[in-house]
């Protein structure tokens, strides 16, 4: 919402000498967010000037550059070598003999912009031809300004070259523009900023002059009939509540709307177009009710605002045609003739035109919710729209009717109509029974009653200190019309504040009494994280979404739990609807960016949520909002949500160790990935077993393990990327990887380490050679080894694995290293011997093993 | 050693006079003193102090002499030795220091060569930022709550007293799950934490709710579909907008330094009333909105205002309080927070959202494990 000084300065008192940047930060401190500032930082010469001739050459790159020659009047500064103006223009939107708006060297334009002769385009510019948004005029950057089209020929006429532009555009003046808050529709109008500005400054007494304190003759019979006939009221919500409308006849259709109402509007950002509509504009921007003009010689009926039939089709003022919901509230002629999408945008038929001579005002109030559905819906957001769906006054509609038709009446020379309507259908306001210390005790400042009373006087509110419930703290409290936010104890708080200032509340930290620290598994997140990082993994964050297609790439089997995955209806991209199942599925983007960013060697990991509905989704209830909902259906609630375990997970390819100087590299392997879930575990203090997994996809099958806890609940898998889903995905032949489930670690390692106790004799080494079938894993000679050991065990440690000629095709020979030792002796060796013994023999029992 | 000889005569031994002897002696110094590696002293040793040396014969022969002059060659043959026995020593550890001397320079390497062979990991800056602010609200006593990244819709929206018409509400701002009427979104916004922590705790509530939400803008300099929030919420007896104010201070010193000043105005948002919204002095310029001071140019970091919006914050809107079962008569609350990847980027000059997703090692690596 603009706001330029002077029209602010008409309604309240502003100091003079006051800039722009005062007035916006004195609304800021009510809590008025600034959004930009215009105008007034423009220093000439910025001129008038006439098109007299123009060369037009397409560049290099295609664009076209006109060469022109422009009469600037008395500004000429080449005039003296007997030339007119010669400036180099990129826009193509104009013709010889069109009046533009030029700014000549020595100008300065909005940001600093200092202008001065330079070459461009292989000729020297003497200045540059203005469009809107060098100006700050709008945002329009098409093409440049012809005065013809933005102020209309009637305008134009008594202007020629070397005029004043400044003055001609209003650019001198400083024209602020506030970020409404959607609680605050009162504040698109200068009505409200001014009565806002006018709180900044200690609300003065007399200091603001309401534009909406007019006097309205009372309504009557003959007035234009409306028929309201909402049949299907929104959440019980009258679709319209009021709707004053008022004839004026015979206005003068070539009559355009005055000059300062037209210079108004442009520094509002506002195009003027005719009177009929620069009015209906005019009086919306000053005090925030939207007004429709419709030609009355294009009714045949009563006005009926009534919901739209389903197929019903309405083209609107954009020349688009709308098909129309059933929720959609209508204005119509005579309940059949399509007039307007109620609050949003009126039809092309009854549009007022230039030889409009009678004209209908609509002042209506319709309901927030239904012009914000139908705005939405029809992706048709007006300066009518954004002002109902933030509520418009509900008492204004008879007054912005009165000041429209004053101004028709004076600029376009018609007359009124004796008719007056007013369908009022509004209730009310009920008061509120406020505590008044109530707004201290949210804020945290003492705020004494009168202090409190004052401010919601200020505000407009009517405080009655007797009547029901009215005490020494309780008062009753109707807010004004305006104000639809106002609604309980905390609203009036924020009042209070507000106007007392927010930056008086003080500063004091809270002091919880009671807090516990991380959680075990929050502690353990960390580790895990920091334990990847340990192993070398760099931490990464990729977007959770995948493709249609990539279960298939990762080969996952057709009954593969991982294929069911959550869709998304509106996904960022039709590529990827799907949300991952596995973090690998994205983590492996991240791996492909790297290596196609020259980074050969490359470990990334990532831990996050993947998402895991076991079967279709289910529809989530939404309860109601009036209090917590029944434990039935919370319990529906969060079962609805689909299951979301954290993983983490790890890819890696190209050097795992750099070659140097020490000797050749050493490329990552199938056991680096195993190794980084180990290390992890291991920081946990989690024992984990490590199998063979000949058929878990996207692992190679033969080069991936499983990793499970000792009772045999799976933890996740590591190992090397199947040679097909590296094909299909473009990642780096040999790639490894590795994902787990990071809850499965945090209750893993819930229970507290309990410390074992050591020996400190010494120990007993002795080693082993067995031969076993080539296929036995080592994990299972391992295991066999412990169980037949005995308790004296310490350590089993395989130093040495050899499959060749010496054994035997079909078979390996695994050297172990086995470290005995007691708690209460030096063992001997003869117990040594047969402890060994008992091992090699359980291996025998168990794999097949043979000594060498 | 040969024993006492008592079968012959006692005759005089030629080895045992003393001019032999100093000769001996002489001898056996000048090879000792010759000796210029540890090789040629154990070469001396052996000839000047073995079994076979002049010495060593002559002490033998002492034997062979009469009682009367055993005891002075005796002294004599001793002296010599021990002369000689005490150069080798020396010498010994003359010629050891410099062997050891030697070695040292001799294993003298270039330590400048590269000495890292394993590649070294990093965490990623925006768990790390997170990780920071938690910890030092875990500090003050707060602790650390989470919620599911796909969530129900009405914990989202509904239950924050964002209804039905709300626009945020719309498939252009919000990832629906299908079917669009499954009752479930990709979260918007941690807040649907600060809602189940409601309906499952009894106050006193101070959390602090860190992790991932959603929204369907595109990526680009300052959006990304997924990003990362920080987010407090305080419910207990008593708590007014000035603890609000005095928490968002405790953030914004943790984040940019003591005794950066904060200013808030009014604002709105439907979770919130009265709602707040909240400045802090810019830490590049301090406040003077120039890049140095009494410059024209303007500071980049804040764009010349002196201020930087931190985000929006307020008390819990009593619909909300009643929403999770809680008495907005009895309890107030507080709620604030803020988008991690904008602090990431005021705080460590990230200059844009690309990086941050990418997720290119170099950008990780920059931060090693701690921010």
């Amino acid at each position: 919402m603009r706001m330029p000084l002077s029209w602010l300065a008409e309604y309240t008192d502003v100091p003079e000498g006051v800039t722009g940047a005062q007035v916006a930060a004195a609304l800021v401190s009510v809590g008025i967010e600034e959004e930009d500032l215009h105008g007034g930082d423009i220093t000439g010469p910025l001129v008038v000037g006439r098109v007299l001739e123009f060369e037009e050459q397409v560049q290099k790159n295609g664009k076209p550059i006109r060469y022109c020659v422009v009469d600037v009047g008395q500004h000429g500064q080449m005039l003296t070598e007997g030339k007119h103006q010669e400036i180099v223009c990129g826009a193509t939107n104009f013709e010889v003999g069109d009046l533009v708006v030029v700014v000549l060297p020595g100008g300065v334009l909005p940001g600093g912009f200092e202008i001065s002769a330079r070459k461009t385009y292989g000729r020297v510019s003497n200045g540059m031809i203005c469009a809107e948004d060098e100006i700050g005029l709008g945002d329009d950057h098409a093409g440049i300004i012809v005065l013809d089209e933005l102020l209309g020929a009637e305008e134009v006429a008594g202007v020629k070259p070397g005029d004043d532009a400044i003055a001609l555009l209003g650019l001198g003046e400083e024209t602020i523009e506030a970020n409404v808050t959607p609680d605050r529709g009162y504040c698109f109008s200068v009505r409200g900023l001014a009565r806002e500005y006018w709180h900044s400054q200690g609300s003065p007494a007399g200091g603001y002059r309401d534009p909406a304190l007019v006097e309205v003759p009372a309504a009557n019979e003959t007035g234009y009939r409306v028929v309201i006939d909402d049949d299907r009221p929104l959440g019980g919500v009258a679709g319209c509540d009021r709707y004053v409308a008022r004839t004026i006849r015979g206005i003068d259709p070539t009559r355009p709307s005055p000059k300062w109402m037209q210079k108004r509007l442009t520094q509002m950002g506002m195009r003027p177009i005719s009177l009929a509509v620069d009015v209906t504009n005019y009086v919306m921007l000053a005090v925030g009710q939207p007004l429709h003009a419709f030609d009355v010689d294009k009714l045949s009926g009563s006005i009926v605002v009534r919901r739209a039939r389903a197929g019903e089709k309405l083209t609107t003022l954009d020349d688009a045609e709308r098909a129309l919901d059933p929720e959609d509230l209508l204005i119509t002629d005579g309940g059949e003739h399509l007039l307007a999408i109620a609050g949003v945008m009126g039809g092309a038929s009854s549009e007022v035109d230039d030889s409009t001579t009678n004209v209908l005002v609509e002042s209506a109030h319709f309901d927030p919710t239904s012009v914000a559905r139908s705005s939405r819906r029809h992706k048709l957001v007006t300066e009518a729209s954004k002002r109902f769906e933030r509520g418009v006054d509900p008492q204004l509609a008879p007054a912005a009717a009165q000041l429209a038709v004053d101004l028709l009446v004076r600029y376009g020379g018609g007359t009124v109509d004796e008719g007056v309507t007013d369908v009022d259908h509004t209730t009310p306001r009920q008061p509120y029974l406020l505590d008044v210390t109530e707004p201290g005790r949210i804020v945290g400042v003492d705020y004494s009653r009168d202090r409190v009373l004052e401010v919601l006087r200020v505000l407009g509110c009517v405080v009655e200190e007797t009547g029901a419930g009215t005490d020494a703290t309780h008062v009753l409290v109707t807010p004004p019309s305006w104000r639809p936010d106002l609604v309980d104890g905390p609203d009036y708080a924020e009042e209070v504040a507000r106007i007392e200032g927010y930056n008086d509340i003080p500063s004091v930290i809270p002091t919880p009494t009671e807090g516990h620290g991380l959680t075990h598994g929050q502690h353990v997140r960390r580790v895990v994280a920091d334990a990847l990082a340990a192993a070398g993994c760099t931490e990464v964050l990729t977007y959770p979404f995948v493709s249609d297609g990539l279960a298939d790439e990762l080969m996952l089997a057709a009954d593969d739990d991982r294929r069911h995955a959550v869709r998304l209806a509106n996904p960022i991209s039709e590529e990827r609807p799907l949300m991952r199942t596995t973090v690998l599925s994205t983590l492996v983007d991240a791996l492909r960016r790297n290596v196609a960013r020259g980074h050969k060697d490359v470990a990334v990991s990532e831990i996050g949520l993947v998402f895991r509905p076991h079967g279709p989704v289910a529809q989530a209830p939404i309860p109601g909002v009036d209090g917590r909902p029944d434990h039935a259906l919370l319990a529906r609630l969060y079962a609805a949500v689909p299951d979301q375990p954290r993983h983490a997970a790890l890819v890696a390819c190209g050097l795992a160790e750099q070659a140097g100087w020490w000797g050749p590299g050493r490329t990552v392997d199938w056991s680096d990935a195993v190794a980084a879930v180990q290390t992890v575990a291991a920081a946990l203090a989690v024992p984990v077993v490590v199998a063979n997994d000949r058929d878990r996809a996207p692992w190679h099958p033969g080069r991936c393990a499983r990793i499970s806890l000792t009772d045999g609940t799976i933890v996740g898998w590591a190992g090397e990327l199947h040679p097909k889903v590296l094909a299909a995905l473009d990642l780096p032949a040999r790639t490894v990887a590795a994902e787990f489930d990071v809850d499965v670690l945090t209750a893993a390692s819930a229970e507290p380490v309990q410390a074992r106790q050591f020996s400190t004799f010494p120990p007993a080494l002795t080693d082993v050679a067995l031969l076993v079938d080539v296929d036995v894993p080592a994990a299972d000679v391992e295991a066999a080894l412990r169980r037949g050991a005995g308790s004296d065990l310490e350590a089993v440690t395989l130093f040495d694995v050899y499959e060749g000629e010496q054994v035997g095709s079909g078979h390996k020979s695994l050297a172990y290293r086995l470290t005995f030792r007691a708690p209460d002796r030096t063992l001997t060796t003869e117990e040594v011997n047969r402890f060994r013994d008992a091992a090699v023999g359980a291996a025998a029992e168990a794999v097949g093993a043979t000594q060498r | 050693m040969s024993g006492p000889n008592t079968n012959y005569d006692p005759v005089e031994v030629a080895a045992l006079e003393p001019a032999a002897v100093q000769a001996a002696v002489d001898a056996a110094l000048a090879a000792i003193a010759a000796a210029s590696s540890l090789d040629e002293l154990k070469a001396a040793r052996t000839a000047h102090q073995g079994e076979k040396s002049p010495l060593a014969l002559a002490n033998r022969e002492i034997g062979a002499l009469p009682p009367s002059a055993k005891a002075e060659a005796g002294k004599r043959v001793g002296q010599a030795r021990g002369r000689v026995g005490q150069a080798l020593a020396a010498r010994q550890a003359e010629l050891e220091a410099e062997r050891d001397e030697r070695i040292l320079v001799e294993e003298r390497v270039d330590v400048t060569v590269p000495a890292l062979r394993r590649r070294l990991g990093a965490r990623h800056p925006i768990e790390l930022v997170a990780q920071r602010l938690v910890d030092s609200f875990v500090g003050m006593g707060w602790e650390v709550a989470e919620g599911p990244e796909l969530e129900a819709e009405w914990l989202n929206f509904d239950a924050l007293n964002l209804g039905p018409d709300h626009p945020a509400r719309q498939m252009q701002d919000t990832f629906f799950l299908d079917p669009v009427d499954s009752g479930l979104v990709l979260r918007t916004h941690t807040s649907p934490v600060q809602i189940r922590t409601m309906l499952e705790k009894e106050p006193p509530i101070y959390i602090v709710a860190p992790g991932k939400v959603f929204r369907t803008d595109d990526l680009d300099a300052t959006h990304t579909p997924v990003f990362h929030q920080i987010e407090c919420l305080a419910v207990d007896k008593g708590l007014t907008m000035a603890h609000l104010r005095g928490a968002i201070d405790a953030f914004v010193q943790i984040m940019f330094g003591e005794g950066t000043r904060t200013r808030v105005r009014a604002s709105y948002f439907p979770f919130t009333e009265p709602s707040m919204e909240t400045d802090f002095v810019c830490f590049a310029c301090h406040g003077s909105g120039s890049t140095t001071p009494g410059s024209a140019a303007q500071c980049r970091t804040c764009g010349g205002s002196g201020w930087i919006e931190l985000g929006g914050s307020g008390m819990v809107n009593r619909k909300v309080l009643a929403a999770c079962g809680i008495d907005p008569d009895v309890y107030s609350g507080f709620a604030f927070g803020l988008g991690i990847e904008r602090a990431l980027m005021l705080r460590h000059g990230v200059q844009g959202m690309h990086e941050m997703v990418e997720g290119d090692v170099r950008f990780s690596q920059q931060f090693g494990m701690e921010v």
